[in-house]
């Protein structure tokens, strides 16, 4: 257990020493890549900057997070219900995903103006279509036994999709929120790296344009410690409220029975 | 499938059906608890209180299915957990945990169904069955998942807690269905049809080493083996 406690630490530790060790080895000067020392001393001496640019960014992530996984589980819910909304809405959902996000941003700039609301609205759309694909592939892989006992049970329509559909569909849920976490930093950066007066991903662009490498470097750890501890906090969360959720690599005492998926 | 098949089920009785795999045993069961996919019936299926059967009949099936995200009271609860704006009363809290008590795993009522082994899920399964308290209860081949000992088990515990209900059972072990049974038929054929009842004497369930219903089991088994073309 203590391992556990100390991996992070050991990982961390050996990439900034693979840093180090590039920096001697390349000999790049500091203006192209700077070594750790210099960067946490930059971190520590703008943490106020830091912090108030990173809070920015954390916050159209996270409203980003919650609008995207909002709409996707409605939609995902929507399209199991309705067979005709599956059959044009889907098609078009797959369709919409062949248009790079990335470029819709100038787009939504000049829309939502250069405020937070385009770069959440930005995060949404990044985050809705795995949320959706996740939670409506969930929804329909409800194990038939479950479907049809809740039959002979006398359950209703709304209630199959809320009480036994919906349950079985959340461990693919807790996956879909699992990516939503991980392109949640990308949505809020590219949308701030297209117009912006503030967060991590306008601090980046500004300090390489003045050539504060070092500073650029600290935004840069900065937002992967975000990313970071924003996958493990939504992943801890999925674990604690998806107890049942069959694991077979932490499992370690798990019984070695296969999980109830079988086809009576 | 199936053309001109008379099932009769007396009330109050425990018939069961052996036949091979695919010969339509499940679907037959299924049809009757009206949750056969794609099915076309050409019948009827008549109750002698003169009542539709859909709604009257509770189903276990050969996986326990039980629902993993509740516990083991929850899943015994399952059928007034399924109603709609109802909250479950405490008259039925207590009636899951004597049910639980009757099928010995009283202690494990908050314990969730992975943590369970193979034959404690299946009790948990039998006591949601009985909590729904179902005119006739349909049983797919329910313990042929366990092992002999539990099985053999689990058995006398379903005939004493059956006992005196309307019971149709269908599996592929002789053995199970003649100690078990007040009549056994066998479904076979193409298309499928059922067999003149074999009635083992004696009160279930009867036990294994009893001279009777080895010498039929040796017959339903010939029985079986002429009925495969």
């Amino acid at each position: 257990m203590k391992l556990q406690l100390l991996r992070p630490l050991l990982i961390a530790s050996g990439l900034t020493l693979l840093w180090q060790c590039t920096v001697w080895i390349t000999q790049a000067p500091p203006y192209i890549l700077p070594d750790p020392l210099r960067v946490l001393t930059t971190l520590f001496d703008q943490l106020p900057l830091l912090l108030r640019h990173a809070g920015v960014t954390l916050t159209e992530m996270l409203l980003g997070l919650l609008l995207g996984v909002l709409c996707g589980l409605t939609s995902a819910l929507a399209l199991i219900t309705w067979g005709g909304l599956r059959r044009w809405l889907l098609p078009m959902l797959v369709i919409s995903q062949s248009i790079p996000v990335f470029a819709l941003a100038p787009v939504l700039m000049l829309w939502l103006g250069y405020g937070m609301a385009s770069k959440v609205a930005m995060a949404t759309l990044i985050i809705y279509f795995p949320v959706t694909a996740a939670c409506f592939d969930g929804l329909r892989q409800t194990p038939t036994g479950f479907l049809k006992l809740a039959r002979t049970l006398g359950a209703s329509r709304p209630v199959l999709l809320f009480r036994i559909r919906l349950p079985a569909a959340l461990p693919a849920l807790g996956s879909g929120l699992r990516v939503a976490a991980s392109v949640a930093p990308i949505g809020a950066v590219v949308g701030e790296w297209v117009g912006s007066s503030s967060g991590l991903g306008y601090l980046m662009l500004n300090a390489n344009a003045r050539m504060q490498v070092d500073l650029m470097f600290a935004a840069l750890l900065m937002l992967a410690l975000i990313a970071v501890g924003l996958y493990f906090t939504i992943d801890c969360l999925a674990r604690r409220l998806i107890p049942w959720q069959s694991d077979t690599l932490t499992s370690a005492s798990g019984t070695a029975r296969s999980p109830n998926r079988g086809n009576p | 499938m199936f053309s001109g098949l008379d099932l009769e089920l007396p009330a109050g009785q425990w018939t069961s059906i052996l036949g091979q795999s695919g010969v339509g045993k499940s679907s037959l069961l299924q049809l009757l608890c009206g949750i056969a996919d794609d099915a076309q019936v050409e019948g009827r299926i008549h109750c002698s209180d003169g009542q539709p059967l859909s709604g009257r009949v509770a189903w276990m099936a050969q996986d326990d299915l039980l629902l993993p995200w509740l516990n083991v009271l929850d899943n015994v609860l399952l059928a007034a957990h399924l109603q709609p704006g109802r909250s479950i009363q405490d008259a039925q809290r207590e009636r899951a945990r004597y049910l639980l008590a009757q099928v010995g795993l009283l202690d494990l009522a908050q314990a969730r169904p992975g943590q369970l082994s193979g034959g404690q899920r299946q009790r948990v399964a039998l006591a949601r069955t009985l909590f729904q308290d179902r005119p006739l209860v349909c049983m797919d081949e329910p313990f042929s998942a366990l092992d002999a000992i539990t099985r053999l088990k689990l058995q006398d515990l379903a005939a004493q807690l059956l006992a005196e209900r309307s019971v149709l059972m269908i599996t592929h072990d002789p053995l199970e269905a003649l100690r078990l049974s007040d009549r056994v038929l066998v479904l076979a054929g193409q298309p499928a049809r059922l067999s003149s009842p074999i009635t083992p004497p004696g009160p279930a369930p009867r036990q294994v080493t009893d001279h009777d219903v080895l010498c039929l089991q040796g017959q339903l088994l010939e029985l079986l083996r002429g009925s495969v073309p």
